[in-house]
């Protein structure tokens, strides 16, 4: 017999809940997760090894996860400023999934932390699609990269809380025009704010982590258009209940 | 390519669902890929068929219904379809403060399979 059952469940359904059981459980202790997203070299690991650094000066405590398909060089970069740093080695996969994170963090995360730097895998594409349980998703672009990255990159730049530019101190060298950046992430992120650094020049320095620390605090981090919709995507319901399953047979059987 | 884990989480629901139903092979999963949900189709339908062998949807379907993206602007309530890249921000008056309509679904809608055949009484109970 031949059966039509109507799902109409989010395929990111698991990731989404583990997501969110991650966010509660770190939330209960007072940590808050900053996801940084962008693509190969635009300088995460540059900016983050800053802002670690300034942390444990102004004695906050921070950790960071970093992510790649291969080498701790990263790890080791971002462990000079002195903060608790792991690597996380996704053995190729071009991405972080929720699911990913807790074996990492069990045992190794210091209980006072405040704040947890993830830098995703450098990728525009795939790691936007995947919720960390983060309370501040970070998209970052460097001036090398040219004014229409968000663009070319919606997903990653839409859903971003806030807007990174990086390597501020050769801007003029590579004639990056920064109205023209500024035009084109508000055309598919309208409202975001957008900062720009240079992890070289100091510009921009304690900007991330003074937005972080706030938003850990509880103030108002900015809703992207793209994460208005209203969609089961993002809500606990759609986890199977196999009663309902049951009930939809019963209608659907043919 | 992203698509194969999201393939893999399109199996792995279906299962958890269709087996424990008495599945015995699933023929087709629709599934919804909004504009803006970040997922090439050709790269998910190649995933999907490996994703699927040796699972209870071996040689499945998979029936991709696109969505357009669609916003609406709170202040003047303009429609209008976002287009890729999006327009996000309201292309009449300028306004950000935008709703999403549609666009961002990624949505296992239904699944169509056939049930493992009763029990076939033996010669001897006859």
């Amino acid at each position: 017999m031949c059966r039509v059952v109507d799902l109409q469940q989010a395929v990111l359904a698991k990731n989404d809940a583990c997501a969110r059981a991650l966010r509660e459980d770190l939330a209960a202790r007072g940590t808050a997760v900053v996801n940084l997203l962008s693509s190969p070299g635009s300088g995460k690991t540059a900016l983050l090894e800053r802002e670690l650094t300034l942390a444990r000066h102004r004695g906050v405590p921070v950790a960071a996860l970093t992510a790649d398909l291969a080498t701790e060089n990263d790890a080791r970069r971002l462990a000079r400023s002195g903060v608790p740093v792991k690597q996380v080695l996704t053995d190729g996969l071009c991405h972080l999934e929720a699911g990913m994170l807790g074996g990492h963090l069990d045992g190794w995360l210091p209980p006072d932390t405040r704040l947890l730097f993830i830098e995703n895998v450098g990728n525009l594409v795939c790691p936007a699609s995947y919720d960390l349980g983060e309370t501040l998703r970070v998209a970052l672009a460097s001036v090398t990269e040219g004014e229409d990255k968000p663009l070319k990159y919606p997903t990653a730049f839409g859903l971003a809380h806030l807007v990174v530019v990086t390597k501020s101190d050769i801007a003029e060298a590579v004639g990056f025009d920064e109205a023209a950046f500024r035009a084109n992430v508000e055309r598919i992120n309208p409202g975001v704010e957008i900062v720009c650094t240079s992890a070289r020049r100091g510009e921009g320095d304690g900007a991330l982590l003074d937005r972080a620390l706030a938003a850990r605090d509880g103030a108002p981090v900015h809703t992207p258009v793209m994460a208005r919709q209203h969609h089961p995507h993002h809500e606990p319901a759609s986890v199977v209940d196999p009663a309902s399953v049951t009930d939809s047979l019963a209608k659907s059987g043919s | 390519m992203h698509e194969m884990s999201i393939a893999l989480a399109i199996v792995d629901q279906v299962e958890i669902t269709a087996r424990p139903a008495g599945a015995r092979a699933v023929s087709s999963v629709r599934v919804q890929v909004g504009e803006l949900a970040g997922v090439v189709p050709d790269a998910l339908a190649f995933s999907f068929e490996l994703a699927c062998t040796e699972t209870v949807l071996e040689g499945a379907e998979l029936v991709m219904e696109p969505v357009t993206a669609r916003a609406r602007c709170g202040p003047c309530a303009h429609t209008w379809a976002a287009g890729m890249p999006p327009q996000l921000s309201c292309p009449v008056c300028g306004g950000t403060r935008t709703e999403l309509l549609s666009g961002r679904e990624l949505q296992i809608v239904s699944v169509s399979w056939h049930d493992a055949p009763s029990a076939v009484p033996t010669h001897q109970e006859r």
